[in-house]
C-alpha cells in the first residue's frame, strides 16, 4: 500500500490533496498511519507499531486498518498498483 | 472626545447568492459615527465569506448549530466572551433567533447584550400564525393554513387555489401551479425543516421590502422601503432601489406601534394589482439588503447597537430616495492554511490588516 | 509505559462547507457517570444493554412539578400514570411523593392495588373496562372515568347490585387548537355529547358524578392548549352548579405534557423548545382561578402526566456490536440495543452520547439495533465519535413507555436497573430467560418430537 507521494499532512491532522484540491480531517490514529505509509512502511510494519503504540489487539486494528485503506482508496489518496 | 469601542460578534457571514446578513450588518457597524467597533464573527461553516474577507473581522469562531441545542452554544459562547469581552451580539438567521433569544437573560448577566423581539412577537409574526396576526393587528394578510399530511392540501385546494406558495416553517418558500408539485414542495420542505408546512395563498402584484428597527415602546427608529429591481433564481433581491411611499411607511410603523417590536425586522410586502398591501412575511431580523438603509442614511446596525447597550436613540425620519443597492460577486484569494485553520481549529484570527495571525 | 487510548483511524473529506442553515454537528460530552456511578461499572455488573433509572431525577422532576402547580392553584393531586412506567419501584417512589394511581386497564388496576395504593385513589380510565372491573372498582370505592354511553349504562345496570354507589367522572374530548384532536375517547364537548352524558348521570340518581376528566392529546408542545381545555371544563361545571346545583369535587386535566426528547422532524432539541412544568402550570391553573368558581370553591386539580415526569429518569446502556460502511459509503454502527428496548425511537431523535473520552474527530453514523429486521433503526442520522466494538453508548431520556411498550420479539429483555439516592444500584426487574417467554407456552403431544 503507498500513498500518492504528493500528499502532505499537517501536525493538526488536516490533509490536502493537491491533485484534486480536496482536504480532509485525519484523527491521530491516521495522521499516524499516513505517516507511517509516507515513510514508505509495509502494511505489516504499520500493524507492528501502532498496536505496540497504542492499546488495541490485532485483529480489531487489521480490520480496522483494512477499511481505513479501502476510505483512502475511495478518495483516490493511494496509488493505483495497490 | 474619543468615540467609544465596542466589541460587537456578528452571525451570517455567509455572503453567497443567498446571503446572510452579516457582512452587511458589519459593513454599518464599522462605519458607526458614534462608536468604533471591533468586529467578531460567529460562523456555522468553514466556506462562509465572511470569516476571509480583509478588514472585516477580527476574529471568527465556530458555533454548534441550534439544532445542538442552547447549552452547547452558552458552553461555545461563555469560552469566546472569555477571550474578547464582547459587548453585543447581532444575531442574523432566524432558525437561530430562539435559541440566542433562550439565552438573552443569562447573555446579560455576563454583560453581553442583544436586541431581539420577545419571545410572543417572535412567535405570531411566524409563518404558521401569520393569518391570525394579521386578523389581530388588522393587516392584510394573505390567507395561510398551516399542515402536517399532504393530502391536506387536497382539502384546501379551492379556498387557495393554483399556483400557492408552500413554504417551510423557517425557511423555503416555492410556487406550486399544480398539486404535483405542491406535494413535492411538502415533501421536500418537510424533509428539510420538520412540520407544519404552510400553504399560502399566491398574490399576484409587485414586491416591496421594508427594513426597519423597533425600539421596544412602540417606536420606530428606522424603516427604509425598498423595491426589488432583479431578483435571482432563488428570489433574493440582486439589486433594488429606495422609494417614497406613505402607505408602506404607514403600515411600518402601525405594525411597530400595535406590536411594540423590538428589535431590526424585515417586512415582505405585495402591492397587488388592485392596489391593496398584503403583508406575507415578517423576518424578526435584520435582512441581508440593510446596506442599503444604511447607505441612504439610516444606519440600523448601529442604532440597533445603542439600542441594545441602553442608549437612547433618536428615531431616523429621513432617508434618500431612489439610491438603488446593486450586489456584486467578487473573488478573494485565500490562502489554504486560512481555510485549514478555521476547519481544524474552529477559529481564525484575523490583525488589524485583515491578515491572518494565529 | 501505558499505550495510547486507541480510536479507529478515521479520515473525513471537508465537503464544501455552505451554511446549510440545518446541520447537526455536535459536542456532547460523554456520560461516562449516570448518578455518580460508573456506565462501565454497570455493564459489567448488569450486562449490556442494560436500562438504568435514576431515583434522583424521578424525585426532583416530579418535586418541580409538583411545585410548579401548587405555587399556583391551592389544592393539586398528581396521579401516576401507569402505562407510562408500571415497575413497581417506579410506581412506588411517586407513591412515596404522594401521587394517586391513573389505571387504565384491570391489570393495571390490580398492580396499583398490589403496589398497596388506596382504592379510593385510584383513578380508572381507558376505553376497555369489562362488567367484572366496574364491579370491583365500583366495590372499593375507585374513581371511574367513564368513556362512552355503552359503559355509562352499563355502570347504572352495575350500580343496581353493588352495595356501593360508583364513583364516576366522564372523559370529555375537544377541540383545543390541537391538531390532531382526539375524538376517540371520551365524549364530545362541542357537539353537547358531554353535557348530554352528565345530564344522563344526573338523572340517573345512580352514580356519583365526582368530576370531570379530559385528556387533549399527547406530547402537547403549546401550553395554551390546556387553558382551553380547562376553560371548557369549567363551563361544563358551571352548567352543573346552575342547573343540578351539583358541585365537582376535582377536575382531571390529565395529560400529553411533553418530555425534553426531540420528535423526529423538528429543527430546534425539545430541551429547548418544550414547554416547562411552569409554562403549563400557569396556562391551567389561570384557566380554572380566572373561571366562574369563587375562591373556596376550587375543585380539586388532578394531574395525570407521566412521560414529562419519567422520561428524563431513565438511560439505556448499549454496547457496540460491529461498525460497517453502507454502500453508499455510510458508517453504520451495530447496538445491541434496538426498538425491542426502545419503542420510542419510532417517534423521537433520541440523544445518544458515547460512555468514553473521545478526541474530537466525529462522523455521521446510522445506529441500528442487533434485530434481524429492518425496522431496527435507533437513529437514522446521528454524529458520533469514533466507536469501537465493545464502547458504550447511553441513549438518553427512555424513561417513559419503553418498560411498558418494549416488545418480546426475537430476543430477551435486559435487567432494569434503578440507582437510589445513595448512588447504589439495584435490579428492579431481572433479565429474561428462555423459561420466562416459553414458560407459558404447551406444545401438543404430536408435536414433541422432531421426527
Amino acid at each position: 500500500m503507498k500513498i500518492k507521494h504528493q500528499i502532505a499532512i499537517s501536525d493538526t491532522g488536516f490533509l490536502f490533496n493537491p491533485a484534486t484540491g480536496e482536504s480532509f480531517t485525519v484523527n491521530p490514529v491516521g495522521a499516524e498511519i499516513i505517516n507511517l505509509l509516507r515513510e514508505g512502511h509495509t502494511w505489516q510494519e504499520i500493524i507492528d507499531k501502532i498496536t505496540e503504540m497504542y492499546s488495541v489487539e490485532r485483529n480489531s486494528f487489521e480490520k480496522d486498518l483494512h477499511e481505513f485503506a479501502g476510505i483512502m482508496k475511495m478518495h483516490q489518496l493511494l496509488d493505483k498498483d495497490e | 472626545m474619543s468615540k467609544p469601542r465596542y466589541t460587537i460578534a456578528v452571525t451570517g457571514l455567509n455572503a453567497i447568492d443567498s446571503p446572510g446578513p452579516g457582512v452587511a450588518v458589519i459593513r454599518g457597524l464599522l462605519e458607526a459615527a458614534s462608536f468604533d467597533a471591533r468586529i467578531i464573527g460567529l460562523a456555522y461553516e468553514s466556506l462562509e465569506p465572511g470569516i476571509y474577507m480583509p478588514n472585516l473581522t477580527n476574529h471568527t469562531y465556530q458555533i454548534p448549530y441550534p439544532t445542538a441545542g442552547t447549552d452547547e452554544l452558552m458552553e461555545r459562547l461563555t469560552y469566546i466572551h472569555s477571550r474578547e469581552n464582547i459587548d453585543v451580539i447581532i444575531p442574523n438567521f432566524d432558525a437561530e433567533l430562539y435559541s440566542f433569544m433562550k439565552l438573552e437573560p443569562k447573555l446579560k448577566q455576563m454583560g453581553i447584550r442583544m436586541f431581539l423581539p420577545t419571545f410572543e412577537q417572535f412567535e405570531e409574526r411566524h409563518k404558521v400564525n401569520l393569518t391570525k396576526f394579521g386578523e389581530k393587528y388588522g393587516i392584510d394578510v394573505p390567507l395561510g393554513i398551516a399542515i402536517t399530511d399532504p393530502a391536506e392540501i387536497y382539502k384546501h385546494e379551492k379556498e387557495l387555489d393554483f399556483p400557492l406558495m408552500v413554504k417551510g416553517k423557517w425557511y423555503d418558500a416555492y410556487i406550486a401551479y399544480n398539486m404535483e408539485q405542491a406535494r413535492n414542495y411538502f415533501n421536500k420542505i418537510a424533509a428539510k425543516w420538520g412540520y407544519p408546512v404552510i400553504l399560502q395563498k399566491f398574490v399576484h402584484g409587485t414586491e416591496y421590502n421594508v427594513t426597519g428597527l423597533g425600539d421596544g415602546n412602540g417606536n420606530t427608529i428606522a424603516a427604509v422601503p425598498m423595491r426589488k429591481q432583479y431578483i435571482t433564481d432563488k428570489g433574493k433581491a440582486w439589486a433594488g432601489i429606495s422609494i417614497a411611499d406613505e402607505n408602506l411607511m404607514d403600515l411600518t410603523r402601525r405594525f411597530v406601534e400595535s406590536t411594540g417590536w423590538r428589535g431590526g425586522f424585515e417586512l415582505e410586502m405585495m402591492k397587488s394589482n388592485d392596489g391593496r398591501y398584503y403583508l406575507m412575511e415578517i423576518n424578526p431580523r435584520i435582512p441581508a439588503w440593510v446596506y442599503l438603509a444604511v447607505g441612504v442614511g439610516q444606519n440600523i446596525p448601529e442604532a440597533l447597537t445603542r439600542l441594545a447597550l441602553g442608549e437612547k436613540v433618536e428615531p431616523y425620519t429621513n432617508y434618500e430616495v431612489g439610491k438603488l443597492f446593486i450586489r456584486y460577486a467578487w473573488d478573494m484569494i485565500v490562502d489554504r492554511s486560512e481555510f485549514e485553520n478555521y476547519s481544524v481549529n474552529g477559529e481564525l484570527k484575523k490583525d488589524e490588516h485583515g491578515k491572518e495571525t494565529l | 509505559m501505558e499505550k495510547k487510548h486507541y480510536e479507529r483511524p478515521h479520515i473525513i473529506k471537508l465537503e464544501a462547507g455552505m451554511p446549510g442553515k440545518s446541520g447537526i454537528r455536535t459536542e456532547q460530552a460523554p456520560t461516562t457517570h449516570i448518578d455518580g456511578m460508573a456506565v462501565k461499572e454497570l455493564v459489567k455488573t448488569y450486562g449490556s444493554p442494560l436500562f438504568v433509572l435514576s431515583e434522583q431525577t424521578i424525585r426532583s422532576t416530579y418535586r418541580k412539578a409538583f411545585k410548579a402547580f401548587s405555587t399556583r392553584y391551592p389544592n393539586v393531586q398528581f396521579a401516576w400514570s401507569y402505562k407510562t412506567n408500571y415497575l413497581s419501584a417506579v410506581c412506588n417512589i411517586f407513591h412515596q411523593e404522594g401521587a394517586w394511581a391513573e389505571v387504565v386497564s384491570g391489570f393495571e388496576y390490580d398492580k396499583a392495588i398490589a403496589n398497596g395504593v388506596d382504592p379510593g385513589k385510584i383513578i380508572f380510565n381507558g376505553p376497555g373496562k369489562s362488567r367484572e372491573e366496574l364491579i370491583m372498582a365500583t366495590e372499593k370505592g375507585s374513581l371511574i372515568h367513564i368513556d362512552h354511553l355503552d359503559e355509562l349504562y352499563l355502570l347504572i345496570e352495575v350500580a343496581e347490585k353493588t352495595s356501593q354507589k360508583p364513583r364516576v367522572s366522564i372523559r370529555v374530548n375537544m377541540d383545543t387548537g390541537i391538531y390532531p384532536m382526539w375524538d376517540r375517547f371520551g365524549f364530545n364537548y362541542e357537539s353537547g355529547q358531554a353535557w348530554d352524558a352528565l345530564n344522563k348521570i344526573m338523572h340517573s340518581g345512580k352514580l356519583e358524578l365526582m368530576g370531570l376528566h379530559t385528556h387533549i392529546g399527547t406530547f402537547i408542545m403549546t401550553a395554551t392548549a390546556y387553558a382551553i381545555a380547562a376553560t371548557k371544563l369549567a363551563d361544563l361545571a358551571r352548567s352543573l352548579q346552575q342547573k343540578f346545583n351539583h358541585h365537582l369535587k376535582y377536575i382531571d386535566i390529565g395529560g400529553g405534557f411533553a418530555s425534553k426528547n426531540t420528535l423526529k422532524g423538528s429543527y430546534l432539541p425539545g430541551s429547548d423548545t418544550n414547554p416547562s412544568f411552569d409554562e403549563y402550570a400557569e396556562a391551567i391553573s389561570s384557566a380554572l382561578i380566572n373561571s366562574h368558581f369563587s375562591p373556596g370553591e376550587l375543585p380539586l386539580l388532578i394531574l395525570e402526566t407521566g412521560r414529562a415526569l419519567v422520561d428524563e429518569a431513565g438511560y439505556i446502556i448499549s454496547s457496540v456490536i460491529a461498525n460497517k460502511r453502507l454502500s453508499s459509503g455510510r458508517r453504520a454502527t451495530i447496538l445491541d440495543a434496538g426498538v425491542n428496548l426502545l419503542f420510542t425511537a419510532f417517534w423521537y431523535q433520541h440523544q445518544v452520547t458515547v460512555a468514553q473520552g473521545v478526541s474530537q474527530h466525529r462522523e455521521d453514523t446510522t445506529l441500528y439495533g442487533p434485530l434481524c429486521m429492518n425496522i431496527d433503526c435507533v437513529r437514522e442520522s446521528v454524529n458520533l465519535p469514533m466507536l469501537n466494538i465493545n464502547d458504550q453508548v447511553v441513549i438518553h431520556h427512555t424513561g417513559a413507555y419503553n418498560v411498558t411498550q418494549w416488545m418480546q420479539f426475537i430476543t430477551l429483555r435486559p435487567n432494569v436497573v434503578l440507582i437510589d439516592e445513595n448512588g447504589n444500584a439495584h435490579v428492579i426487574r431481572e433479565s429474561e430467560t428462555l423459561e420466562s417467554v416459553t414458560g407459558g407456552e404447551k406444545t401438543p403431544e404430536h408435536l414433541i418430537k422432531l421426527r
